[in-house]
Order: C-alpha cells, then structure tokens, then sequence
C-alpha cells in the first residue's frame, strides 16, 4: 500500500462517520433526571452548538463527553469504537478529547507552561518546560495573535480574560496525540470582543484540520454567525438541529422555549399593588430597570445563571445591614441558599436547631436561651411545613435533601424577617416538596413578607408576581406575571429581549 | 463565572503579593538573613569563620529538615503539627533501637515514613482536615516516643555523632547541608514535571485531578516526603545532642511553620519556596542566637520566634489590602 492510500483511508472516516456518537445517554441526579436519553453526533471538521436554558442538560452532557462523569446508560462511540466504562479524563484525553471547562481549570500558582504540563503527561523528563513553553507560547500566537501573556507567571495574576485565553489556548495545545474534539464551554463569557473573534476565527482553521468542536456560548449572534450545526436542548433532551445557516435568533428562541401545559397559577397578590416598599433601588445608567419589592410581593429573578442574580442578592442582604447608596433595604432579610451542603445546614445540629439559629434574639431572655420555647417554635414550624421528621431531636442529615431544604426555609420563615431572599432554594428538590413550598410561600407574602426569588427553573416563575431577567450582570427585562411567558423569558435571558419597564 | 461584572480585573488573594514575583518572595527572606547575619558578625566578629558558623549554625541542621517536611505538607494546603514530637520520636529511637538492632532501627524509621505517607492516605480518603489528624498524630507520636525512651537518655550509634561532626572543607557542615537542601528541594518541587502536578494539588486539586491525576498519590507523595524529611531532622536532632529525648523535638513544629511562611510560603494555595524556607529556618534559629548575643534571656526565644511569624503575616494582609 502506498503512502498516499494509507492517507486517503485515514482521511476517509473525517468526512463521513461522525468522530463522536453519543446515543441514548441517561443521567440523574438523586430525583433530578439532567438527561433522559440524549442522541448527539460530532463530526470531524465541523462546530456544532449545543444550546438550551438553565437545567436543559448542556453542561451534564459536556461533563459525560469530556469524561469527569460518567452516564447512568447509553453508548459513547469515539472514532467508531465503542468506549466502555472505563471512560474518563485520560482516555478522552487520548482519544484527542478536550474540554475548556466553564470555570477555571488552572492552578492559579502554576504558571502558563507549567499547567499546559499538568494536562500532557508526555511533557515530561529533561527540557519539559522548554518544550511546554513552546507549545502553549505557540498555541496562543496562533489563536490570539498579540495577546501579550508572559507564559512564566502565575496564571493567579493575569486577568481573568488572559488566563481564559490561556486555558482555551491549552486545550488547542498537542503533544503525543492529535487533538481531534474540542469542548469550548462559554469560552468567550470573560474574553473581550476583539480576542473573541479571534478565538472564532481560529476555530474555523482547527476545523479545516479537521478537529471538531462543540461550542457553548450565551451570545446567540456568536453561534448563529460562526456554528455549522446547532442542536437545541430541552429538559434533558435534543428536541431539534438544524443548519446554523437557517436559523435566525427568533426562531431559536422559540425552539428553546417549551410549550407547557396550563398549570394552575396562583393569581398575584392584591397586596402586592400597595405594600410598603421593602427594596428600592436607584435608577443608573448601566442598571436601566430599577429593582423594586413591596411587602407582600414574590419578585423572580430569572436569566442564565450567573449573569448578576446572586449578586443582587448578595447587595440586598449587605444593604439592610449597612447603608448603600444605591439599594435602599427596609426591614429585616433572611436567606435561604440552595447550596445547603456549604452555606445552608449545620450537619452536626439537629433539626430543632437548625430551624431556630436564624431567631435566637426573640426566644433568648437576658441572654439565656428558653429550651422549651426553642423547641415549641421548631415544633410549630415543623407542623406547618410538614417536615418529615418523627422528632426534630434528630439529626438534620437523617431527612432528606427536600426536608433538609423546607428546614432551612422554615429557618427564614421562623426568623419573622420581612423580606426573604430565596437563592435557588429548590434546585434538586423533588416536585410534592416543591409545590407544598410554592404554597407556603404564597401564604406568607399575603401575611405580608415580600421575596426576591432567585431560580434557575423557568416553571418556577408562575409563582411570582413579577420578574426580572438578568443578562450579563444587568436587568433586560421586566415582566408582569400576566405577560410571562417562557419565550420572553429566554430572549430576555439572552439578551435579546428589548429593555423594557412594566 | 461567567460575564462576571469586573471581568478582567486584578487578581486576589495570595497572588496579589506574588505580583510582586517569587523573586521578592524569596528574596525579602534572604535580605533579612543578611542583615541578621551582619549584627551578629558585628557584635561576635568571631563568629564569622569556619568554626564560628559551625557552632553558630549547628542546630539550623534538624531545623531545615523540619522545615521542609512541614514545607512538603503546606504545599499540599494541609497543616502538620505533629512534626516536633514526631522528630522526638526518631530521636528517642536513633538513641536506642538504631544503636543497639541497626536493623530494626531502620526497618522501624521507614516504617514511620511509611506511616506518615498513609496520614495523609486518611486526610485524603476521609476528607479530615489534616490539623486534626496530626494534631492527633502528635500525641501518638509522643507516647511512641515515652514508650521507647521513658527518661532522657541512650545513646546514637557512633556514625551518627561523628557525620553530625564532619568538617567538609571550604564550607561548614551546616552551611554545605542548607544549600544542598535547598538546591534539592528547588529541583524536585519547582523544576521536576511531577512537582508541577505536586505544586498543582495545593492550587487547584479540581483542575488537577481533572487532567487524570490521582490526588490521593499526589498527597500520599508530600507526606511520605514530609516523613523522610522529618527522619533526617531527627537523625541531625541525635547526632547533635548525642542522647534520646522525648520532649526534645516539640519546638520544632511551631519553627518549621514559622520557617515556611517567613521564607515566603502561604498556607493556601500551593505557594511555597523550598530555598525561602531554608532561609526561614535560618532565620527563626538565629533570632535565638542574637537574643543571647544581645544579652536577652532566652526565654524569650519564643517568644521573639512566634512574633516574627505575626509580624510577617501582618505585614502580608497589609500589603493585600492596601494594593486592594
């Protein structure tokens, strides 16, 4: 056989068998289903997008195929070859399997070669640090032309746009075996304009060699103007592809958005119109859609996550502690974290405990806690939350994650605060748990609390009166609970909802 | 994160003072050294030869190797509070199982660099925090040591005494013992590929196991590291005082700590310098030394020790904030 046939039987395979199948791929978490039978096909030298709002599976499915998760069932096919459950990091690593992941991978005290070599296991012995010195330096000069990174520094010092183009540059970097998937997962979220277009504008040559890659980005212009393929993903399915060529950013939208069945909504509360303002803050130039909460209120915060929901909440907590000129805060806060692991439960206490730390000034007497009150108001809220403990003596972790969740509301509920700042407090809590808490949390608004509701699940909205999307850190829009619709919501989510006040 | 508003803006945290480059971190440590070294050459000129150094620097011997095993185990960002009374414990042995059954001497120390290897398996496995588990581990390391040695006493093996007693020549043996040190430690933590990955478990253990690392080799390699370091010190610990005693090795762990984070090392992050904490256990040594020259008692020794480690943290968060 000559040189050149065993070329074209190489070659042959790039243009015709997709380089990496997926078919059928199942995950869940705990009760959460992330996937429910994805079927995926990456062919060399193309891009596809995979997009899809909060929840719709994308950064599981990313996970799955750059091999840190592994699925619950379904086939992963790569270059032909079915890969079996020793699936993981390396060996997609050799099979020319990269990912930029969407936080940071790099060790901030390791220096631009210095991680290059930690993700090439082959860059070791005598002159490694040359010759990782030379591939990162290399990469970069090809992607980003003029990015004036010193490869010898702590990445931990270079601005989050360098160390993004050092990562992205990293996994373009290849010593003993060819890179033929690259996984760039909101790759251009911290690079400015002009070192996101480079970035673009070398993925077009990758995939001229022949390297596919699968793109992730929020800017839908981004994957409209540069994807070949686009694959749409809804509650953990691929509901649609199509040419990136016929789509236009409506459309999209539209095939993100879900047709639900009517559930019955809670009517908004007639409260809500004349209740003392509880959060007010003032109108800037870059915060064109002021945020305003009355008592009695449930206000959603809805977007991607990330793009500036937390952080409102984080002002509004600080606010009503210390005086902020932008944010006036009236009353007292409570916060109830969704990440109850790290910021929500003590593991050690008890279930009575943990409902009652967030009101000991109220049961304390000169300084000296009354047992027996302690344990009435845990018991109270116990019995209103329908929390299913057969004794809040027992340890917190003897429940379950949705009882542990409704302690922890019950904690913001028992503090008698006036606004209550719920961040994503029902994410992976199973659907009775949810809609007893949906309940709950109407009741008290029309006892006259007022919520700021940050969620990363678009269904949650109908439970609040009014809601502001979030899109890079500012508000896009506004939207009154009779004109929600989850189509305004994505657009909005993607920045390409006009700006708009109620 | 993101689009996080403020993309693109100054680092945080350690790196802040790292800016200023690991040339600062090592050499502000260094300056200071020399300046000390300075005031004592003025106030005892004769400690500035051959014989001088070795009498001024002899006990910097078991100090550097405490300070690298404590080193080795920050890098990781864990603690180890164990390493004094663990280097009692080489002590009490080296003064009398590794003179009277040489065999079972050594099989007993690389049993114990093997135990210190598996401490960190536990941190690792059980997700304990390592101040715990050596803070633990030392109470074991100390009722070892009564156990072999109830009173002070015994004897080193006669190698022991006579290496400690070597002169090389051109160099003292402390002097040539710290620049080798410092240069191995240099090679296998900032300049071998594994050491990367090492250095990377202390930055960002995610990233690293990630890129198809195993992070419990990773830590097992510091400690094992950690525990041979702290044998050597041991062994330098005996070869000096020429007997076994339990207690001898406890102010080790607050000078191996202090000796890290004075040479520039931070406890998180897997920022550490191997030639800053040489420097480091220098430094915290010879500040004993000058108190005594000065004609302080040294009971303050201590104290002086532990305020150096505050003064250096303090000027560190001052720096932070004011770049803030």
């Amino acid at each position: 056989m000559t040189e050149q046939a065993s070329e074209a039987l190489v070659q042959l395979p790039f243009d015709q068998l997709p380089y990496v199948q997926l078919l059928g791929i199942r995950k869940s978490f705990g009760a959460v289903r992330a996937l429910a039978g994805v079927d995926l096909a990456i062919p060399s030298g193309r891009m596809i997008s995979v997009v899809g709002h909060n929840g719709a599976g994308k950064s599981t499915l990313m996970q799955i195929l750059a091999g840190t998760l592994a699925p619950d069932a379904g086939t992963i096919r790569v270059g032909g070859h079915e890969v079996g459950a020793g699936y993981g990091v390396r060996r997609a690593g050799a099979l020319g399997i990269r990912c930029v992941f969407q936080e940071l991978s790099l060790c901030p005290n390791l220096s631009a070669e210095e991680n290059t070599r930690v993700v090439h296991p082959a860059l070791a012995g005598p002159g490694w640090r040359r010759r990782a010195r030379r591939l990162i330096g290399a990469a970069l000069d090809a992607i980003f032309p003029g990015h004036g990174i010193d490869t010898r520094r702590p990445v931990g010092f270079l601005p989050i746009g360098q160390r993004q183009m050092v990562e992205t540059a990293r996994a373009f970097t290849e010593t003993d075996r060819p890179v033929r998937l690259v996984i760039l997962d909101e790759p251009t979220a911290s690079l400015d304009a002009t070192a996101a277009e480079q970035l673009l504008r070398y993925t077009a040559e990758a995939r001229a060699r022949g390297v596919a890659v699968v793109f992730i980005s929020h800017r839908l212009p981004e994957i409209l103007g540069h994807a070949d393929e686009i694959f749409v993903m809804r509650d953990g399915q691929v509901v649609g592809s199509e040419e990136a060529g016929a789509l236009d950013e409506q459309q999209l939208v539209e095939m993100m958005g879900v047709v639900r069945a009517v559930e019955p909504t809670p009517k908004a509360s007639a409260q809500a119109e004349r209740g003392e303002i509880r959060v007010e803050q003032q109108a800037r130039p870059d915060a064109p859609v002021p945020v305003r909460l009355r008592a009695g209120e449930v206000v959603g915060l809805a977007g991607l996550a990330g793009h500036g929901q937390r952080a409102l909440l984080q002002a509004v907590f600080d606010a009503a502690h210390h005086r902020r000129a932008q944010l006036r805060v009236a009353g007292s806060v409570a916060y109830v974290s969704g990440d109850r692991r790290t910021e929500g439960i003590f593991p050690l206490w008890s279930v009575g405990l943990n409902t009652t730390i967030g009101n000991l000034r109220r049961l304390a007497r000169l300084g000296w806690l009354s047992a027996a009150r302690e344990a009435a108001l845990a018991e109270e809220w116990r019995t209103r939350l329908d929390i299913r403990t057969p004794d809040i003596g027992r340890p917190i972790m003897s429940l379950s994650g949705g009882n542990q969740q409704k302690v922890l509301v019950a904690r913001a509920f028992a503090a008698e605060a006036d606004i209550i700042l719920f961040d994503d407090p029902l994410r992976g809590v199973d659907v009775a748990t949810k809609r007893e808490l949906y309940q709950h949390v109407r009741r008290a608004a029309d006892a006259g609390r007022a919520f700021l509701w940050y969620t990363t699940e678009n269904s949650e909205l109908v439970n609040c009166d009014r809601v502001y999307v979030f899109y890079r850190g500012a508000i896009t829009d506004e939207i009154a609970h009779a004109e929600l619709s989850d189509e305004r919501v994505i657009r909005a989510s993607f920045g390409t909802g006009q700006t708009v006040g109620v | 994160m993101p689009a996080a508003p403020g993309a693109g803006a100054a680092p945080r945290g350690p790196y802040r003072v790292a800016s200023h480059g690991s040339a600062l971190r090592v050499g502000l440590p260094a300056a200071a050294l020399i300046v000390m070294l300075g005031l004592i050459f003025t106030m005892q000129p004769r400690a500035m030869s051959y014989f001088g150094l070795t009498v001024l620097l002899g006990f910097t011997l078991p100090a550097i190797f405490a300070a690298m095993a404590q080193m080795a185990v920050i890098a990781v960002g864990d603690i180890d509070l164990g390493i004094g009374p663990f280097i009692s414990l080489i002590n009490c042995i080296a003064a009398t199982l590794l003179a009277q059954h040489p065999v079972l001497g050594w099989l007993a120390l690389a049993a114990l660099v093997a135990l210190y290897a598996a401490m960190g398996a536990l941190i690792h496995l059980r997700r304990l925090p390592s101040i715990v588990v050596t803070l633990g581990a030392s109470f074991v390391w100390l009722g070892l040591a009564l156990l072999v040695l109830p009173s002070p006493g015994g004897a080193p093996p006669a190698w022991l005494p006579a290496l400690l007693g070597w002169h090389p020549p051109l160099l003292p043996l402390p002097v040539l013992a710290s620049l080798l040190l410092a240069a191995l430690g240099e090679f296998l933590l900032m300049h071998t590929s594994y050491g990367v990955v090492l250095r990377g478990i202390g930055g960002n253990p995610r990233a690293i196991e990630r890129a198809g690392w195993s992070l419990l080799a990773g830590r097992m390699s510091l400690y094992a590291l950690a525990g041979l370091s702290g044998v050597i010190a041991g062994l330098a610990l005996t070869g000096l005082n020429t007997a076994g005693d339990a207690t001898v090795g406890a102010q080790y762990t607050l000078i191996s700590i202090a000796a890290v984070i004075v040479g520039g090392g931070e406890f998180v992050g897997g920022i550490v310098t191997p030639a800053g904490t040489v420097i480091g256990a220098w430094i915290m040594l010879l500040a004993g030394s000058l108190l005594s020259f000065l004609n302080i008692s040294t009971d303050w020794q201590l104290s002086v020790q532990g305020g150096i480690l505050i003064v250096v943290l303090g000027l560190r968060a001052l720096n932070r904030w004011s770049g803030a």
